[in-house]
């Protein structure tokens, strides 16, 4: 089994509500249909809501902002449970058509051998 | 002596290259692991180095390689304590049966050429390691291949073998109802050796028959291992009759085209094999692109003379091809049979109307009908284009003499 994080990434979205209330619709239905093998998954806020915290130095310093000043970014994400990558690749390809947006499927580390 | 123990080692290594395919793909399918198997293999490969010339090569060397590996692979976990995970395998293993050459060992090898051209990796790496794990290639031979550097090929195999692993990239033949989507993917890989090979991009060789050869060794693997796939069979096929012509494709370091080709000097027994197969592929529901191309293949070798080609039926599946795969190269070289149905000026038109401005063949093929209909100059100047465009010094030099031929 291996962890895996769908990450949704987009630019400005422009929906109307009914658009807006079929996608919410559809990501319900998928988060409930997987929820036994969810182990996290939630949107995110916009990324202006985002504050940046450096305590790399000898203060803590707090900024306005992303990290990233990109057009794109990443709008939630989905960490799932899976068996093996083909497997995670098709409940991908249903996410995505859930949320009607591409993502990244990207494996978390495997965890150190206790 | 020399010459003994020399014979012998070549002998062993040739055998290696051979079984190499096989031993990795089983040791990953029993270790989950591609690292752990090639190590074992290459350590299997020391101790036959060590043993068979003086005991002699074993009954069945494959299988003795693969037993000889899969012993070092558990000695080696136990010894070096990996990880606990592996510690389980090599212990779940102890008693596993040994493996014979054919069987499982043969889904194994299939488990891994799915895995090798995963289209979650990259084309050039789903190329580069189905070379290195299933042809039993160096890094070193396949850089030369793809003529890039020996390091930048090192880094791309290591690449694609982490992501394999990080990813949980599975060994697994895909279920019935992926598996046409991809075994398509597959059987590109194959396809691009083989064309590699064929008609090499650049480099001083204008054909690589280690690479033309490889993919057809490979190719004919995935048919032993599914045999009623018409599209291996079609891809087959094509690769042998395409494989025929080699010895009168190049003449005094020049291409020599289809219709100037000698040919006599064809092999009759890979265009014999080539029909046998084609038939094969085209009794599907529906022939798909591989099966059509040796469809048109397939018309091309029965003829005697070029004047003796189907044009009319080459022309006619090119069309069943185009609507398969609407690309500007098939429609291009549909136009060449159109020009031997229709004419050239029929064929100009529908070639000027295809962007493929940076493809050689294409400004080849404008050369060749312009001057089939007198516009010398124009023919001129398309066939420096295609010069310009090509790396690959045999056809260079046949361009430059149908172009100098034009000059009087």
């Amino acid at each position: 089994m291996t962890q895996y994080m769908f990450s949704v990434i987009h630019g400005e979205l422009d929906y109307t509500d009914d658009e807006m209330q079929q996608i919410v619709a559809a990501v319900d239905a998928f988060n409930e249909k997987y929820k036994d093998i969810t182990v996290f998954a939630g949107g995110l806020e916009a990324p202006e809501t985002a504050t940046k915290v450096d305590g790399t130095g000898d203060t803590v310093v707090v900024t306005d902002g992303p990290f990233l000043e990109t057009k794109e970014h990443l709008g939630g994400f989905w960490v799932l449970e899976i068996s093996d990558l083909d497997a995670a690749l098709k409940l991908a390809g249903e996410a995505s058509k859930a949320c009607a947006l591409p993502l990244e499927v990207r494996p978390f580390q495997a965890e150190p051998p206790a | 002596m020399t010459t003994a123990s020399g014979a012998i080692e070549r002998d062993i290594e040739a055998i290696y290259r051979e079984e190499y395919g096989r031993v990795v793909a089983s040791l990953a399918r029993r270790f989950g692991d591609l690292d752990v198997a090639e190590d074992a293999a290459s350590e299997a490969l020391v101790v036959a180095l060590e043993r068979w010339p003086a005991d002699g090569i074993p009954p069945n060397p494959g299988g003795w390689l693969t037993t000889t590996a899969g012993n070092r692979a558990i000695d080696r976990i136990r010894r070096e304590k990996l990880r606990h995970a592996k510690h389980e395998a090599a212990d779940m293993i102890r008693d596993d049966t040994p493996h014979e050459p054919t069987g499982i060992v043969e889904d194994d090898r299939l488990r891994l050429i799915f895995t090798c051209c995963h289209p979650a990796l990259a084309p050039e790496a789903r190329v580069a390691l189905t070379l290195r794990l299933l042809g039993g290639l160096t890094v070193p031979e396949i850089a030369r291949a793809f003529l890039v550097q020996e390091t930048t090929m090192a880094q791309r195999i290591t690449r694609a073998k982490a992501k394999i692993k990080a990813a949980n990239i599975p060994f697994r033949v895909p279920s019935t109802a992926d598996l046409t989507e991809r075994l398509s993917t597959v059987l590109a890989v194959l396809y691009l050796v083989f064309n590699e090979g064929y008609l090499a991009g650049s480099g001083d060789d204008p054909i690589r028959p280690d690479l033309t050869d490889e993919a057809i060794r490979l190719t004919r693997i995935v048919r032993q291992l599914l045999p009623e796939e018409p599209e291996v069979a079609g891809l087959l096929a094509l690769m042998l009759m395409t494989d025929a012509r080699r010895t009168a494709r190049v003449a005094d370091g020049e291409l020599v085209t289809l219709g100037d080709q000698d040919r006599s000097r064809w092999d009759r027994a890979l265009i014999t094999e080539g029909h046998a197969l084609t038939r094969q592929a085209l009794d599907a529901r529906r022939a798909g692109p591989y099966a059509l191309l040796a469809a048109i293949n397939a018309i091309h070798t029965a003829a005697p003379d070029v004047r003796d080609t189907d044009w009319a039926r080459i022309a006619s599946l090119y069309d069943q091809l185009y609507a398969l795969m609407p690309s500007p190269i098939v429609a291009l070289n549909r136009a060449v049979a159109v020009a031997e149905v229709d004419g050239p000026q029929v064929a100009l038109a529908i070639v000027d109307g295809l962007d493929l401005d940076g493809y050689h063949a294409w400004h080849a093929t404008r050369a060749d009908l312009l001057r089939r209909i007198g516009r010398s100059e124009e023919a001129i100047a398309a066939y420096d284009a295609a010069i310009a465009a090509t790396e690959n010094e045999a056809e260079r030099a046949y361009l430059a003499r149908r172009r100098s031929q034009l000059q009087g």
